[in-house]
């Protein structure tokens, strides 16, 4: 599902003292099946992007168009855009309220009217896709389990809903480095092999390097930079000034190539990083 | 939809309403709302206005504001209104209609208590507009003070209040981002029957509570961390000063008191 914003502008508590722009004239095209990693500094209006683009939020000017179907014209919309467009929020395990991990993730199916048949072959699914055990775990209470697990049993409530979309804000804050793996190697088998079209928003530069096709930069409330990652992260200087910066893999770089040492340029992951030294040192004792 | 709450929430400024010592402000107020009971002619309503113009001008609250917060009471204001009408017993009727009776003296009391209704509202909110909740529970710490000699806990009382005022908008927050997580779902809250609409709080409530006592663990442990022990020997920052100010609106306020009382009693 292709999702097109135009011109989107959004001012929180207009005609108050607390009025605030948290979007300024924000435009651009996500393509079906794309992976777009979504970066910039606290409050440069991300949260709020990505609230309107499965309804929650209403923009105050501009439009916005999932599927060629224009979100903010029709209202009624409301209920067919968040079964295809899934939101997943920061901390998501602090929704969890249900008694058991089975009734959790069946919030969401049992809230589209679904067959019961048909809400547990989502809840299996669902979990599967997270890497939790069905059967052991069904039954469990989501309050009683590894904060890791809570976090996938989140995840899993959202894509039992079956998105085409599948919104991230941050899904990896918090934890530690294995659940932090596992939770991106499975967003990555959700974008290859279901063909998900997957927004990520991330602090970790070195993530968002590894995984996505593209990044959206926004800073104060506008977007700042947009394009493949090699071509945002040449922008060191910009993104710095901005409060980012590169994955830190591309700073060793750089200090080598400084250093008068003959590897690529545009290098941003460690996988890469490794490919590309091994091989200048293979080159210099060849020679 | 939650931000629309304007009853007790602090408008930041610095005009002369905002600067007056939170005391004298408390005890202005309390002073205000017992005066309003005395007023029996629509002399002494205008005086009222007066006096909370003044008040309301000086404080440099827009009045669209003021009377937003007006907005969620309206029905209460509406219902006084109509049960005084009609239900109030009096000599010169204005016209009858099947059990309803439409007096002078009726449609007096009626207006009156609206009145009342809408001064009171005003009054008070405007203390919450122009007073920081910190600034507010200090100042009734300090009124509170005498109370210490029947040991009643007036510090913890009003660490209470400090925190309860300090975590509404937290709380606020969390529900908002809670709410929007389930809609995200397909949570509906918006339609439906009384039961239903009921039942749809519980994914919103559970998170609620779990992370409101999350919070409140949190903060004890935080407290405690820093040895926070409350009452005795604590200093404090702030100490709140009276100045010339305080007192002219002390007498100003002084003076409707007496023009009320003059002309309900006179």
């Amino acid at each position: 599902m292709s999702i097109v914003v135009e011109n989107l502008t959004h001012v929180y508590m207009k005609g108050s003292p607390f009025e605030s722009v948290a979007l300024d004239d924000v435009s651009f095209e996500i393509q079906d099946g794309e992976f777009v990693g979504l970066i910039g500094h606290t409050g440069s209006g991300k949260s709020t992007l990505v609230q309107h683009l499965n309804g929650l939020l209403k923009p105050t000017k501009g439009r916005i168009i999932v599927d060629n179907i224009d979100i903010t014209e029709r209202t009624k919309s409301s209920k067919w855009l968040r079964q295809h467009v899934g939101l997943v929020f920061q901390y998501p395990e602090h929704q969890l309220f249900e008694e058991t991990v089975y009734l959790d993730i069946a919030f969401g199916p049992k809230n589209l009217n679904l067959s019961n048949d048909e809400v547990e072959k989502r809840v299996r699914e669902a979990m599967e896709l997270v890497g939790l055990d069905y059967d052991s775990l069904k039954d469990r209470s989501p309050f009683e389990i590894s904060g890791g697990q809570r976090r996938r049993v989140a995840i899993a409530g959202v894509l039992a809903m079956k998105p085409k979309v599948l919104i991230l804000d941050e899904p990896t804050a918090g934890l530690d480095p294995k659940g932090r793996d596992e939770i991106l190697g499975q967003i990555k088998d959700l974008h290859r092999e279901r063909g998900m079209t997957i927004i990520l928003v991330s602090h970790s530069m070195e993530d968002i390097a590894k995984l996505v096709d593209r990044i959206i930069v926004m800073n104060n409330s506008r977007i700042a930079l947009m394009g493949k990652p090699e071509e945002v992260f040449s922008h060191v200087d910009e993104l710095q000034e901005m409060g980012l910066d590169i994955p830190q893999i591309a700073h060793v770089i750089r200090g080598l190539r400084e250093r008068g040492m003959d590897v690529p340029e545009n290098i941003y992951t460690v996988e890469q990083a490794a490919a590309a030294i091994l091989a200048m040192v293979r080159g210099r004792s060849n020679a | 939809m939650l931000k629309d709450i304007t009853i007790g929430q602090f408008f930041p400024g610095q005009s002369s309403i905002h600067r007056l010592d939170p005391r004298v402000k408390i005890i202005i107020t309390f002073v205000f709302i017992v005066i309003i009971f005395f007023v029996r002619s629509f002399i002494g309503y205008g005086m009222i206005l007066a006096y909370m113009a003044l008040a309301v001008i000086l404080s440099g609250v827009p009045v669209r504001y003021m009377l937003k917060g007006l907005k969620p009471l309206l029905f209460i204001i509406a219902l006084t209104f109509f049960i005084n009408i009609f239900f109030t017993s009096g000599e010169k009727v204005i016209f009858k209609f099947w059990f309803f009776t439409l007096t002078q003296e009726g449609l007096l009391q009626g207006v009156f208590m609206g009145l009342r209704l809408i001064f009171l509202v005003a009054g008070t909110s405007l203390l919450t507009l122009t007073t920081s909740p910190i600034a507010l529970t200090d100042g009734i710490e300090h009124l509170l003070q005498p109370l210490k000699i029947f040991r009643f806990p007036v510090h913890e009382l009003a660490m209470m209040m400090t925190i309860a005022l300090r975590f509404i908008p937290t709380l606020l927050e969390e529900t908002d981002k809670i709410m929007k997580a389930q809609m995200a779902r397909g949570a509906d809250f918006e339609s439906g029957n009384l039961f239903q609409r009921a039942k749809a709080l519980v994914p919103l409530l559970v998170p609620l509570f779990i992370s409101a006592f999350r919070r409140a663990d949190e903060l004890a442990m935080a407290m405690e961390s820093r040895c926070y022990r409350g009452g005795e020997n604590r200093t404090r920052m702030k100490i709140p000063k009276t100045a010339s100010r305080d007192y002219i609106a002390l007498a100003v306020t002084f003076l409707l008191v007496l023009g009320i009382l003059l002309n309900s009693y006179l």
